[in-house]
């Protein structure tokens, strides 16, 4: 049924010759019931599978779990959620940002060195230059025009360049003092749950209220559906995508920078693939990469479902932590094959 | 189509631009040659170029796969794990003999290639998702084969490495035939031409009724398989197959060549000349930043800068 209609091309991508109103594409009062069903689907369908593992995880392992799993688990879930929450807004504005990885190691090491001249300076040098560089990518993307994903790229590189210059070409790992209150970021706990799991939680909700409640998130939607239609209703489709960059940039520096707190030390090799990770998360929990569609929500259940199943994998004694990238590509692919089918058939109907 | 971007602008600035964007890259390796005969000692030496060459050999044949697969109007991300692929593979069926072990390498490559492709052609995802899961599932598969760094002791191996024709190393005569061969393919064959319309609009092409899932799935085993090929060709170099490290950034400096040699990321021209120029123009600059004892770190900066000024340089034509 699908496939006829996608044979068509002038349908199928939205441009050439309109070929008028199809009595077939006329959607019957069954449909709307259909439509629903593949919009739960596209929306929930990463949290069905989350419980699901979990659920099949905690019946095969004992040890899944346990206290100390579960607050494992969701402290190195932190990082990756909040570098993933910056990613989400560049996504809907149907840009990628490939820096974060890199940005991520930077905000880490620049942390871990400011953290001897106090708590203050450790958090905001690394917000001010891994916001700056997410402030020269959107620049770059919003008034040179040039393609996002080129530009992060470039960025991704020039970042780490960044990150070995200063750390004496990697030989050199800044350590954080253990006493400090820098340090207690990373690895104090507030009932029972480490510090970095409330930040998270803290900046997933400001920014959902942003996405679904302010006129910026508005612009940022509206900016990714159509972005000429946008600019004609006057949003200010340059500033809104600047803004997103800037704050993916600014959430990998904080993201690096309280992992290097957890760490207690600056680690100069983390952060590579980062990119892809928090892709994967935010496009396995529905956001749509081409951009005007997701939420934030989605984004931190793909990050749990990321890190449970390596949790499985790892408890998996036998299994070798290459396998994790086998199922996380795995994954990856079958979502967004899932997805293209389930917004092709949206589109249908 | 690209000229129709250019209506409107005064016609030399529109000409320089074309020139710069042509030819700019030609420039700048003459200039990079110039001021390292001028600065570097030793630079003018027969075994200064056989090294840089064989350097450059491996990047080059990735991107010219590259430059199939951005005038195509895609982009693959895979190739750095297809050549980790490459070269596991090659050490687990070395002792069936070299020929059977490059042809199961290349088989890998094509496997990959295939399933980029038939996610692009039949299914619509975007190539730079598409590829993305094959980087990381790709890079997986390839440490699930061969976890650990593993010598490669097999006398065709090494000769392929490091043996010469009049003087011409292999790996240098290689690339150099690829390059000629995938030239010709761009120019005169039915496949290029078909490529290049897919590229400059999709839906053109096919209401003109090319076969786009035909031509795009091979552009993507043809990719998959030139980065087996570069895998191979590095591990026969490198006398040892390593594939946590083999090819990582691979797909950065690939798509640093071919967007400076002057193939726009819009897809629809391909310039494998300018590639060729731009993966030497690559190794030109890390050479000389390293010959004058500035750190890798400088390298990976300078890299960045230019590929930010080659894009900027061709955005002008990219822009519909």
């Amino acid at each position: 049924m699908t496939h006829t209609h996608t044979e068509r091309p002038a349908r199928a991508t939205g441009t050439g010759p309109s070929p008028g109103k199809d009595p077939s594409d006329e959607a019957p009062l069954g449909a709307s019931r259909a439509e629903r069903l593949s919009a739960l689907a596209q929306q929930h369908g990463a949290l069905v599978t989350l419980l699901l593992v979990a659920i099949g995880a905690s019946i095969g392992f004992d040890t899944f779990l346990t206290g100390d799993n579960l607050e494992n688990m969701a402290v190195s879930s932190a990082f990756l959620a909040i570098v993933a929450l910056g990613m989400t807004f560049v996504i809907i504005t149907g840009g990628i940002d490939l820096s974060v990885g890199s940005l991520f190691a930077l905000g880490g090491v620049l942390g871990a060195w400011g953290s001897q001249y106090g708590t203050l300076v450790a958090l905001l040098l690394p917000l001010a230059v891994c916001g700056l560089i997410g402030l020269v990518n959107g620049l770059l993307i919003a008034k040179a025009r040039l393609a996002p994903f080129i530009v992060t790229l470039a960025a991704m590189l020039a970042a780490r360049g960044i990150l070995l210059a200063i750390t004496d070409e990697g030989s050199n790992t800044y350590l954080v003092d253990e006493k400090s209150f820098f340090a207690s970021l990373g690895q104090e706990k507030l009932l029972g749950v480490g510090v970095p799991v409330w930040i998270t939680a803290a900046l997933f909700v400001a920014g959902a209220v942003m996405l679904r409640r302010s006129r910026f998130g508005q612009y940022v939607y509206a900016v990714g559906g159509n972005e000429d239609a946008a600019a004609l209703m006057g949003a200010p489709v340059a500033r809104t995508k600047i803004a997103v960059y800037t704050v993916s940039g600014l959430c990998a520096g904080l993201a690096g920078a309280l992992n290097a707190a957890w760490l207690v030390s600056g680690v100069t090799i983390l952060g590579t693939g980062m990119e892809l990770e928090a892709i994967a998360a935010v496009v396995i929990g529905g956001t749509l990469l081409t951009g005007g569609f997701g939420f934030i929500s989605g984004s931190l259940v793909g990050v749990l479902l990321l890190k449970v199943i390596q949790n499985v994998i790892n408890q998996i004694g036998s299994l070798d932590s290459a396998y994790q990238q086998v199922v996380s590509g795995a994954f990856l692919a079958v979502v967004v094959i899932a997805q293209t089918w389930l917004g092709r058939r949206r589109r249908m109907m | 189509m690209t000229e129709l971007a250019l209506k409107g602008a005064p016609v030399d600035r529109a000409r320089l631009l074309r020139l710069l964007q042509d030819y700019g890259v030609y420039a700048g390796v003459a200039v990079l040659l110039l001021v390292n005969i001028a600065l570097t000692p030793h630079f003018l030496s027969t075994e200064n170029f056989r090294t840089q060459a064989v350097q450059v050999a491996p990047v080059l044949i990735v991107a010219l796969g590259m430059a199939l697969a951005i005038g195509s109007e895609g982009v693959d991300l895979s190739v750095g794990s297809v050549m980790a692929l490459s070269t596991s593979l090659l050490s687990l069926y070395l002792g069936y003999g070299p020929w059977v072990a490059l042809i199961v390498a290349m088989l890998g490559g094509a496997v990959i290639g295939l399933a980029n492709g038939s996610l692009i052609a039949f299914i619509g995802v975007q190539p730079i998702v598409a590829t993305l899961a094959l980087m990381v599932a790709g890079r997986g598969i390839a440490l699930v084969l061969l976890p650990q760094l593993k010598d490669v002791r097999d006398p065709g191996m090494s000769s392929l490495g490091s043996g010469d024709l009049f003087g011409v190393p292999y790996l240098v005569l290689i690339a150099a035939a690829l390059a000629i061969a995938v030239g010709f393919t761009v120019k005169r064959t039915t496949f290029g031409r078909q490529l290049l319309a897919i590229g400059d609009s999709r839906p053109a092409a096919q209401l003109a009724g090319l076969p786009v899932r035909r031509v795009l799935i091979l552009v993507y085993v043809i990719a998959g398989v030139l980065a087996a090929i570069a895998g191979v060709l590095a591990t026969a170099r490198l006398q040892a197959s390593d594939p946590t490290s083999l090819g990582t950034l691979m797909e950065l400096s690939a798509i640093t060549a071919v967007v400076v040699g002057g193939t726009p990321l819009s897809g629809g021209r391909i310039r494998i000349g300018g590639t060729v120029a731009g993966a030497v123009l690559i190794q030109l600059l890390t050479a000389t930043l390293i010959k004058h004892d500035l750190p890798p770190s400088w390298t990976q900066i300078a890299q960045a800068v230019v590929i930010v000024l080659a894009v900027y340089a061709a955005r002008e034509r990219g822009k519909r």
